[in-house]
């Protein structure tokens, strides 16, 4: 090892004589970053993120040779199970819902470290008894004491586990290893109830240790958002008021609230997506450069861009709610929101909801970002429309322009993920003719056809305690600060606006923009 | 789809690229390389198969150069290239053009292959094997970015390596080194466990497969040790031994599927560690396309150990009559069976594998 690598190690870690390991190299790229001995343990394993995202993840990542030798999952759930039925759920979901092929040794190595605890979470001997598996399996599997607790369950649910979890000497690491909590949203309903639950855990797990899962930052198309604009010299010197005319900033869902009814109602789909999705993707889009990808940079800011936000002074003008109606999505026949099974018929909570925001600074003063999300919408997709403003001055007839739209910068999140340019090409004939054409680049076709899956990234950056792609607790209280006002004023203003089913949500939304001069895109 | 163009050239076979994807309604994808097959008739296929699964990772061109020198002199006196053009579902994701080149061509395949480079984007040539003794300089690799040669399929590996160090130029890689990042990778995860000096290392392996020389190599150009190399019957790489004040770091795989790690103190656990598929081997070759500093150094390493020890140590190994008939895994400290250090077994091939081919776990290390 170089003394100048030594040193720099030194300085990043204040420590002196820090381990260097001379097998390792920068400059050897092939070596994968692989986490240090570890475990995870998962409560609320039986659920459906559980089986469907995180055993499968789990899985991908050891057959991509990125878990340490050793690695242990350790379920914990009310069901009555024994290790080897618990082994045989995760066997079904991984061979079910793995991105990568099955393979026996890979399911081997993990078998190994496999274990369930069964218990309620008030149940004192489970917690004793989980105690014990995790020393167990330092001992049999080398995890050296470290682990992450996945909370994979409702939130009201949340105190009381981390509690649990401080009782029981779970969250206190053995001298030399780490204990991390992991959560999923919501996180909060309200600036009120993000800050009691931010101290409920940071009471438990120092504030470096909790991972708050946005599985929307995982996703590879979200971090290329940083690379598109801070690695390339053509986009960033537009990438302001004086070229972008307002951006968009769209997620839509086809489905409804499936089974979702007791969490949803009450809850309602700004809340849902608008809190922590697109106000990251907000952020990301709009920040300043950061002076490196260190998490404390990062955040520093993207907490800039979230504290500078300003919501509308009317904001019955600027912002639209709305619940979807009985109608026909995309050949089916499909139930409104009011008649879904377990809704109060006089539900007042939106699942449609569109927001304008601007920020304020010398970047953007001026610029809308127009915030949309909803259920039963046209089809799945996400996406983040940069829209810039028409040329100064056209030379042509105008008959030549009038298919000419704004050109526009889409960010395709998903699914297709990619970039879109569109821009007004002239049309091939005698006379001059311009008009809108897209440029496309889709990973698909110019990387891996399989992207790794968000809660690959994430967990994986979990048990490497990189926090680079989670929302720290400032990010998430600057968010209530700013949807807080707004759902105030709509639990006093009005009721949601109905749309049908399988349409682009209310008129109202549409004539939000109209107000403004500005429509929709149909992305 | 598929368009087979006889007695062609390059302009018509861009022609027929493009009307190819035009029939199948796709338009300019997004490819990303330009990968050059340089094979013959009998490695065609499999090449062109594991360069079509990568594919999938890596959208490419793909060039088949297929060498038909021809054996009449009337035949090498002809100049012909015969395409067939694969576009769509016959050709991975990207697309794949085979070009057989028959009489003089043969040896004049820049000129063919030069026009059909994707525009902008890098070139990568690969000899599954027979590569030229200098890549960088060899007509094709001076196209590319990137060369892949494959050591293990040369008459003796470990002289191959030799003289991939000497010839070496920034871009040029090899499959015998790819095999072993998984090895790499693991032994790296090890040491960030176990934070302790490594003394000496022992790398057992079977014999013809330089992947072996090179991940001893390695350790012993980052760790600065002494490694030793023992044949075993393997299948591929089977032990890695380092020995630390504390006790020995092992990995150790006998089966070619799944490894076993044992450090001291700690419970011995199970890793998968497949040996790979060359599609996989070059889907991670595309990966990186810069020049692999790590690889330089190490097959480097034992060229300069090479020159210095060389003929030293095949008096120790004549001297050595009685080594048990197989390798003793058991024994670790035990070099019965001819170990050596690296530089030396690798100093010793050129000649020893002349010697003793045929003989995988005799005594001489020549074949390590």
């Amino acid at each position: 090892m170089s003394e100048e690598a030594q040193s720099v190690l030194e300085e990043e870690t204040g420590v002196v004589n820090a381990w260097l390991n001379p097998l390792r190299d920068p400059a050897d790229r092939r070596l994968p970053r692989i986490a240090g001995p570890s475990g995870l343990v998962i409560f609320g394993v039986t659920g459906d993120l559980s089986r469907k995202k995180l055993m499968p993840a789990v899985y991908d990542l050891a057959n991509r040779g990125l878990l340490p030798p050793g690695f242990s999952l350790i379920g914990f759930a009310r069901r009555d199970w024994e290790d080897e039925d618990f082994a045989q759920v995760v066997h079904d979901s991984v061979k079910e819902h793995a991105r990568t092929p099955f393979r026996e040794e890979v399911w081997q190595q993990l078998a190994k470290g496999m274990r369930f605890v069964q218990g309620e979470f008030v149940d004192n001997d489970a917690f004793e008894k989980l105690r014990e598996t995790i020393e167990e399996l330092d001992k049999a599997q080398g995890t050296g004491g470290n682990f992450a607790f996945y909370l994979s369950v409702p939130p009201k649910f949340f105190p009381q586990v981390v509690e649990q979890l401080k009782a029981h000497g779970l969250a206190d690491p053995p001298k030399g290893s780490w204990r991390r909590a992991v959560i999923e949203k919501p996180f909060g309903h309200d600036l009120a109830s993000a800050t009691e639950l931010n101290r409920v855990v940071h009471s438990v797990f120092p504030r470096d240790e909790v991972f708050r899962i946005d599985h929307y930052l995982g996703k590879e198309t979200v971090q290329n958002i940083l690379a598109l604009r801070f690695a390339n010299a053509m986009f960033e010197p537009i990438w302001n008021r004086s070229y972008v005319d307002h951006v968009q900033i769209t997620m839509a869902e086809d489905i409804g609230i499936g089974g979702r009814a007791g969490y949803y109602d009450g809850i309602g789909s700004a809340r849902d997506v608008i809190q922590n999705h697109l106000l990251q993707l907000m952020a990301l889009t709009a920040i300043e450069e950061p002076a490196s990808f260190h998490p404390k940079a990062l955040v520093a800011e993207k907490l800039k861009v979230l504290s500078a936000v300003k919501i509308p002074k009317d904001l019955g003008l600027h912002t639209v709610r709305g619940q979807y109606t009985h109608g026909w999505q995309g050949g089916e026949e499909v139930l409104g929101y009011l008649e879904e099974e377990g809704i109060d018929p006089k539900s007042t909570t939106d699942t449609y909801a569109a927001v304008k925001l601007e920020i304020n600074n010398r970047r953007w003063a001026g610029v809308p970002f127009y915030l949309r999300t909803g259920k039963r919408l046209g089809r799945r997709v996400t996406e983040i429309a940069v829209v810039f403003q028409r040329a100064p001055y056209l030379p042509f007839d105008s008959s030549a322009t009038e298919e000419l739209g704004q050109n526009a910068l889409v960010i395709r999140v998903q699914p297709d993920e990619g970039v879109t340019m569109r821009f007004g090409s002239k049309v091939p004939g005698t006379s001059m003719e311009v008009r809108d054409v897209s440029m496309d680049f889709a990973y698909g076709e110019s990387f891996t056809e399989s992207s790794p899956e968000a809660y690959e990234r994430l967990i994986l950056d979990v048990l490497l305690g990189d926090a680079n792609l989670f929302p720290r607790h400032q990010e998430v209280e600057e968010s209530w600060k700013i949807l807080d006002p707004i759902e105030e004023y709509w639990d006093k203003h009005g009721k949601p606006a109905p749309y049908e089913s399988g349409t682009w949500g209310p008129a109202e939304a549409d004539e939000m923009l109209a107000r403004d001069g500005r429509s929709w895109r149909r992305p | 789809m598929k368009i087979d163009l006889t007695d062609t050239n390059s302009s018509k076979i861009n022609s027929g690229l493009i009307e190819a994807r035009r029939a199948i309604g796709a338009g300019a994808v997004g490819m990303v390389l330009t990968l050059v097959i340089v094979t013959d008739e009998g490695s065609a296929y499999d090449a062109l198969k594991a360069a079509g699964e990568a594919s999938r990772e890596h959208p490419s061109r793909i060039l088949a150069v297929i060498s038909r020198p021809g054996r009449s002199p009337r035949a090498r006196a002809e100049a012909r290239l015969d395409a067939e053009i694969r576009v769509g579902s016959d050709a991975g994701t990207g697309e794949t053009v085979l070009l057989r080149l028959h009489g003089e061509l043969a040896s004049q395949a820049q000129s063919v292959v030069l026009p059909l480079l994707l525009p902008d984007a890098p070139v990568v040539v690969w000899w599954p094997e027979n590569a030229p003794e200098n890549p960088a300089r060899d007509p094709l690799g001076a196209l590319a970015q990137r060369r892949i040669t494959d050591a293990v399929s040369a008459e003796s590996p470990v002289a191959q390596l030799a003289t991939r160090a000497l010839t070496y130029s920034p871009g040029d890689t090899d499959l015998a080194w790819t095999r072993i990042t998984p090895w790499r990778s693991m032994l790296a995860a090890a040491l960030d466990q176990r934070h302790v000096k490594v003394e000496s290392a022992v790398v057992e392996g079977e014999s013809y497969n330089p992947s072996a020389e090179l991940l001893a190599l390695w350790l012993a150009s980052r760790l600065d040790i002494k490694v030793e190399r023992v044949v075993t019957d393997g299948p591929g790489l089977t032990t890695v031994r380092l020995r630390t004040a504390g006790g020995d770091i092992t990995l150790d795989r006998s089966d070619g599927l799944l490894a076993k790690l044992s450090m001291p103190e700690q419970p011995d656990r199970m890793v998968a560690l497949k040996r790979r598929e060359t599609s996989e081997l070059i889907a991670e070759e595309l990966r990186r396309l810069d020049p692999d500093d790590i690889y330089a150094t190490s097959v480097k390493y034992g060229v300069e150990k090479l020159h210095q020890d060389g003929p030293e140590h095949e008096t120790v190994d004549a001297a050595d009559p009685e080594p048990a008939p197989a390798p003793i895994p058991a024994a670790p400290v035990a070099s019965a069976t001819r170990t050596k250090a690296v530089p030396k077994a690798a100093a010793a091939a050129p000649d020893a594998a002349k010697d003793a081919p045929a003989k995988p776990s005799g005594r001489k290390s020549a074949s390590s």
